[in-house]
């Protein structure tokens, strides 16, 4: 039997696929402006890439902000309890995890089995997220998966102060303007990111072995910043992107 | 007519319609004041009530207005106009509803009946003060202001006195203001049924012990307003009698405010007036009561300091150690002291924007809970009034993941 995960965010949509417990696939799209088609076409494309058929036995458990728009799912979970689930299933030892994704980050505090015992999501703005460097880097004209490595760069990075999204962007057009060298701007942008989630993350009872997760992991330059703010050092696994869509399908496996 | 659904209707409670009633001729009577010759006074929430019932004067909430305000989704629109006089947006909602309603006579009953007197009590928050004032000013009627020092764990003989002279002094404001003498005899009766009515409160709130729960902190809310409003008089305590005679046959009855009631929830600070329903009905699809709250409960927490026989007396200690003028570790007792009364399986937070007293030290509160209890908390981002400051999604994604947490712990635990 297959079980699938299919994780909706506000800016990709993720699946993955296990077989007697075990990784067999996984896929990801852009969410787009219909979450329900992107979580279709996720899925489709996830069965064909596996070579199986959908009128194969297999379970569904939709996560992320989409998860109730997804007709076919056998379950929604949220997010929180994925990802929980998704980090278990990677590294059992892990027992906390920051997961960064497009317009929510939330740290997650886990018990000796797995499950969430807290969590904490950051409030109502949408600084400190995915979408935040989006908005970054159209301002600096920087492919946004180039802000990691350009960042390591960085002589001395620069002081972004405001926690606006609109307002950080005037306060980075500035910084540009004064002619502050790109590195150090981006590496302001993950210090200013790295100590808003490390603040997040304490409220939450922060302990190690801390893994994060979500989109954002994959930039190097912000996990060394939240390092530095947390002083830890954080698993990043080659899935991070994927964990919660992992974690769903881990989850449909109790179906 | 659309067919009842015989089950919701079991579920209703009934005292509903004459609540309903008495508050809408408490608002005739308020409202036609002038024409009565009755004096009207504007009072806060936590203000002392019973002095104005012994001199016949009719008390009027400026906050149960702004909860009305806040419920009738009216509360955008005033707190703009605020805004617009120059009131900056991070002040309370209530105050600035309140203050920009005054203008122009708005909100769900056109407006509250100008006053002819304000009493303000500062025991619930800083904000008053100012808010008063501007009132005062506005009308051009006297304020008296009842200054309650803050109680971090103890109250001292010094600060017994120091409210104890402002009560003498209230009176003979009231006296001024009335140009009557105060009639003791009738204020100790008042401060009887004050007493009387705060214990069939808290006896209301106390039935939510059982399982399943006879009301909600959500019915709780409402029926909340004549402990507020008409403290001291025998309406309030023939209302709450009957009231709790409704609860006790839930009780008997097996009857929740909840069809399926498997997990209860404690929540803390003020309702967020204009999303009761879609929180009630969003934590009743996860078979979840909201069996208590620390809000409700506020206006009978300080019985044990009252001397029914000497009401004037103990007025002062039980107007300062009232909720809200407490230090953390105080509050974080009570919370725990409710969460073991009514067995809770986790608090619900609401940090509530507006109410700066309240919101601070709630992760304090959290914490302590979480180390004493182990019991898992949610905040909730919002505030009472002003629904600017309420994202829909985000606030059901957390209850979604926090309902997650309560069913796996509640799972784990036999």
């Amino acid at each position: 039997m297959y079980t699938v995960g299919i994780d909706i965010g506000s800016i990709t949509t993720k699946a993955a696929a296990l077989q007697h417990g075990k990784l067999v696939g996984t896929n990801l799209v852009f969410t787009g402006y219909n979450s329900a088609a992107a979580g279709k076409r996720v899925f489709t494309e996830l069965l064909q890439n596996i070579g199986i058929n959908e009128t194969a036995d297999i379970k569904i458990v939709a996560t992320g902000y989409g998860r109730s728009s997804l007709d076919f799912a056998d379950k929604a979970v949220t997010e929180i309890t994925c990802h929980a689930a998704g980090a278990y299933f990677l590294n059992d030892k892990i027992r906390f995890i920051i997961d960064i994704g497009g317009q929510d980050s939330k740290a997650i505090l886990l018990d000796d089995r797995g499950k969430v015992k807290n969590f904490i999501m950051n409030d109502k703005c949408a600084a400190g997220t995915g979408r935040f460097l989006e908005v970054m880097a159209r301002a600096l004209e920087i492919n946004l998966d180039d802000f990691g490595a350009l960042s390591l760069l960085a002589q001395n990075p620069a002081q972004i102060s405001s926690l606006c999204t609109v307002f950080a962007e005037s306060e980075v057009i500035s910084l540009i303007s004064k002619g502050v060298a790109r590195e150090n701007i981006i590496a302001g942008i993950h210090e200013s990111i790295g100590s808003r989630i490390a603040a997040l993350a304490a409220r939450a009872g922060l302990t190690t072995p801390l893994m994060v997760t979500g989109g954002v992991a994959k930039n190097v330059g912000l996990i060394q910043a939240l390092e530095k703010a947390l002083g830890l050092k954080a698993e990043v696994s080659e899935y991070a992107q994927l964990t919660g869509a992992i974690g769903a399908a881990v989850l449909a496996g109790n179906l | 007519m659309a067919e009842q659904d015989p089950e919701k209707e079991k579920r209703k409670i009934k005292s509903v319609k004459k609540m309903k009633d008495i508050m809408t001729n408490y608002y005739i009577e308020a409202k036609t004041a002038e024409q009565s010759g009755k004096k009207v006074a504007w009072i806060t929430s936590g203000g002392p009530v019973e002095p104005l019932i012994a001199m016949d004067v009719i008390p009027v909430y400026p906050e149960n207005h702004g909860a009305m305000i806040g419920a009738s989704k009216m509360g955008i629109d005033l707190c703009q106009k605020a805004e617009a006089m120059g009131y900056s947006s991070d002040l309370c909602s209530y105050a600035r509803s309140d203050i920009s309603c005054a203008t122009v006579n708005g909100g769900p009953i056109g407006g509250l009946p100008k006053p002819d007197m304000l009493i303000c009590g500062n025991n619930i928050c800083g904000t008053v003060l100012k808010w008063y004032e501007v009132q005062a000013r506005y009308f051009n009627v006297p304020l008296f202001i009842l200054d309650t020092p803050f109680c971090h764990t103890q109250f001292t003989k010094e600060a017994r006195q120091y409210v104890h002279r402002q009560i003498e002094e209230y009176i003979i404001f009231l006296e001024n203001a009335c140009g009557k003498k105060m009639d003791h005899d009738r204020m100790k009766e008042v401060g009887r049924l004050s007493v009387q009515g705060q214990r069939l409160w808290q006896a209301v709130l106390d039935t939510a012990v059982n399982r399943p729960a006879p009301l909600s902190a959500f019915d709780a809310f409402f029926h909340l307003a004549l402990i507020v409003t008409l403290r001291g008089t025998k309406q309030a305590v023939d209302y709450y009698e009957g009231l709790l005679a409704e609860m006790k046959q839930r009780v008997a009855d097996g009857i929740g405010a909840v069809e399926n009631e498997k997990y209860r929830l404690l929540w803390d600070n003020l309702p967020v007036w204009y999303r009761t329903k879609w929180l009630s009905d969003k934590f009743a699809a996860a078979d979840a009561c909201l069996v208590a709250d620390t809000y409700t409960s506020a206006w009978c927490g300080t019985l044990k300091y009252i001397d029914e026989n000497n009401f004037i007396e103990s007025m002062a200690e039980a107007y300062s150690r009232i909720y809200l003028n407490i230090g953390i570790d105080e509050m974080a007792r009570i919370v725990i002291q409710m969460i073991d009364k009514y067995s809770a399986d986790g608090l619900v937070i609401h940090s509530n924007r507006s109410c700066k007293p309240y919101s601070f030290g709630q992760l304090d509160i959290q914490r302590i809970v979480r180390e004493k209890r182990g019991v898992p908390s949610l905040m909730i981002e919002a505030d009472m009034v002003d629904e600017r400051f309420f994202s829909e999604s985000q606030i059901a994604t957390r209850i979604d993941a926090f309902m997650e947490v309560v069913k796996e712990r509640k799972s784990c635990t036999p």
